[in-house]
């Protein structure tokens, strides 16, 4: 019996310390883990809570990524609740089993501490190891500080492991600016958490030897379509559960979180669109912005995956101009979050000017400034009628000014 | 003489690779997991093959030997029982009960050749041979025991 671990109703934690919570609370059955900056605390912590007894769990530790994803895959099959934590490198070698376990459907929470991708090597957090995942067949949550990052964690179990999800999930936070930075949180009580995640139900669990199960059969030409289909609709399926966790969420706790976050979007007619905690700051440049008598807003993406096309139409529906923000090299493209929003906006009735920035590679700072910048871009293409810069913009970038790309007028 | 058809279970082999009834992604199982047999298994472990209830899921049930170009076969008059063959076979495919060597399940064997190398009678009591070549003539063409070469 796993002894209390006392939680104050607000504590001084760091995006990572608040995660491991999250674990603790979830009584998490297996982590399986190989440490990585700036993702190490999460799972460094959840082995000493099981240490220290605090846990009834099991730590694993492993030779490689690989072979942590590989071990998670075994123990959620065989029907535990299963989390682990990544960044960067670490994330990329686990690319190849992440494949394996959103295609047998295995409801693994990965915690991923966002972190540039080498060469040049680089411990900072920006988004290219957010992007590897992107068509893994994961479910990918942002949070944007520490409270989200606890928050989310602890919701991502409850999807995932809801029976008509049944996927992985990411829970997604930027490298040292939140895993690193102690803020004030507001934790539930090991009960209500306890409450709230619920107990595991597992789905067809190899530890059940009434009914022998085969994880990982191979097909071919004639199933393998049929079976990538069904798994992309229930991603697609899978939000209207998001949904639904995140109302039980803030009636628990008063916090609300939605797919699509909006920021004075009311009357907005020129918005940053961004993710993980440049979209605080960009909430801060869009305030300041106001008083110069811009109509700023700030649209967040709260889930990644599945990509809320729908309500990201919906939120910048009455924008003139938006600034869509990739803290990813985009190597020889537009940013891959401009594709997805430009092509949501494509569709829409309004069809806005979209513009693309490149920022924040390595950890490269995204000031206030910057962000009004951005702003006052977005506001003279409104006034134009066309996009007046270049279509895709590297932001804070030493050397001369690196764009590609002009809107093609008669 | 062997007996093909002894210890055959009537589902063994019984379907293709893939199986027949190509269904829709609606209808796919989820995450690919197939049971592997019908109704409660509990201590099917101790159950013989052709007594398990082996579902359509279960590579039992279908024929997985398509590639197969050449095929062992088991000649029962010089064989010992020894069940070499048994323990080396990557497929289960040397049927025998209780330590007695019966055949050879074709529905699953790939031809590797593994029991031939393995098999220490003189003759061997299993050879490779065409997968078109007829068993009464294989069996008929068996060679003689080798005899000790004269110094």
């Amino acid at each position: 019996m796993a002894v209390e671990f006392e939680v104050n109703e607000r504590e001084v934690w760091d995006g990572n310390y608040a995660a491991s919570q999250a674990l603790r609370q979830a009584d998490v059955d297996v982590v399986v883990a190989y440490p990585i900056t700036p993702s190490t605390p999460i799972v460094e912590n959840y082995g000493a809570y099981v240490g220290n007894g605090y846990i009834d769990g099991e730590f694993i530790m492993v030779e490689s990524e690989h072979a942590a994803m590989s071990g998670c895959i075994g123990a959620s099959a065989a029907g535990g609740r299963v989390s682990t934590a990544t960044s960067s490198q670490g994330f990329a070698l686990m690319v190849e089993v992440l494949y394996q376990a959103s295609g047998m459907r295995l409801p693994i929470v990965l915690n991923v501490v966002n972190r540039a991708l080498a060469a040049p090597l680089n411990v900072r957090g920006d988004h290219a190891d957010m992007y590897l995942g992107r068509d893994s067949g994961w479910l990918q949550m942002s949070a944007f500080n520490a409270q989200e990052a606890y928050d989310l964690a602890l919701c991502a179990f409850k999807i995932a492991e809801n029976h008509s999800v049944r996927l992985p999930m990411m829970v997604h936070q930027d490298g040292f600016i939140t895993s690193h930075t102690a803020q004030n949180v507001y934790p539930l009580s090991n009960e209500a958490a306890k409450k709230f995640v619920g107990v595991m139900n597992p789905v067809d669990d190899m530890l059940d030897f009434s009914r022998p199960v085969t994880y990982g059969a191979q097909t071919e030409e004639d199933w393998h379509f049929e079976h990538k289909a069904k798994q992309h609709k229930a991603i697609m399926d899978s939000a209207s559960v998001i949904d639904s966790v995140f109302a039980e969420f803030k009636e628990l706790t008063g916090r609300e979180y939605n797919r699509v976050e909006t920021y004075d979007m009311e009357d907005a007619e020129v918005c940053v669109i961004g993710l993980g905690s440049t979209v605080e700051s960009a909430r801060v440049a869009a305030k300041e912005m106001r008083k110069e008598g811009v109509k700023a807003g700030v649209v967040a993406m709260r889930v990644f995956r599945p990509f809320p096309y729908e309500e990201v139409r919906e939120a910048l529906k009455g924008c003139k101009s938006i600034a869509v923000t990739d803290r990813s090299s985009p190597g020889g493209a537009m940013g891959a979050f401009y594709n997805e929003v430009a092509a949501a906006m494509m569709t829409s009735q309004s069809r806005p000017l979209v513009t693309n920035y490149i920022y924040g590679l390595g950890g490269r700072d995204l000031s206030i400034e910057n962000i009004k910048t951005i702003f006052r871009e977005q506001q003279a293409n409104a006034d134009a009628g066309y996009i007046t810069t270049d279509i895709q913009q590297f932001t804070n970038l030493r050397g001369p000014k690196l764009g590609f790309f002009k809107t093609e007028r008669n | 003489m062997q007996d093909l058809k002894l210890k055959a279970a009537e589902k063994r082999g019984a379907h293709q690779l893939g199986g027949d009834n190509l269904v829709g992604w609606d209808e796919v199982t989820q995450g690919i997991v197939l049971t592997s047999f019908d109704g409660d298994a509990t201590g099917v472990s101790h159950k013989k093959a052709e007594e398990r209830n082996y579902s359509d899921f279960n590579s039992y049930t279908a024929t997985v030997a398509s590639w197969r170009v050449m095929k062992p076969v088991f000649n029962i008059d010089v064989c010992i029982d020894c069940q070499n063959c048994w323990v080396w076979c990557p497929d289960s495919s040397i049927l025998s009960r209780d330590k007695q060597m019966l055949g050879i399940d074709y529905d699953h064997c790939k031809g590797c050749e593994v029991c031939v190398e393995v098999c220490p009678t003189n003759p061997k009591s299993l050879l490779m041979f065409s997968e078109y070549e007829d068993l009464g003539n294989a069996l008929a063409s068996w060679p003689e025991k080798k005899k000790k070469e004269k110094k």
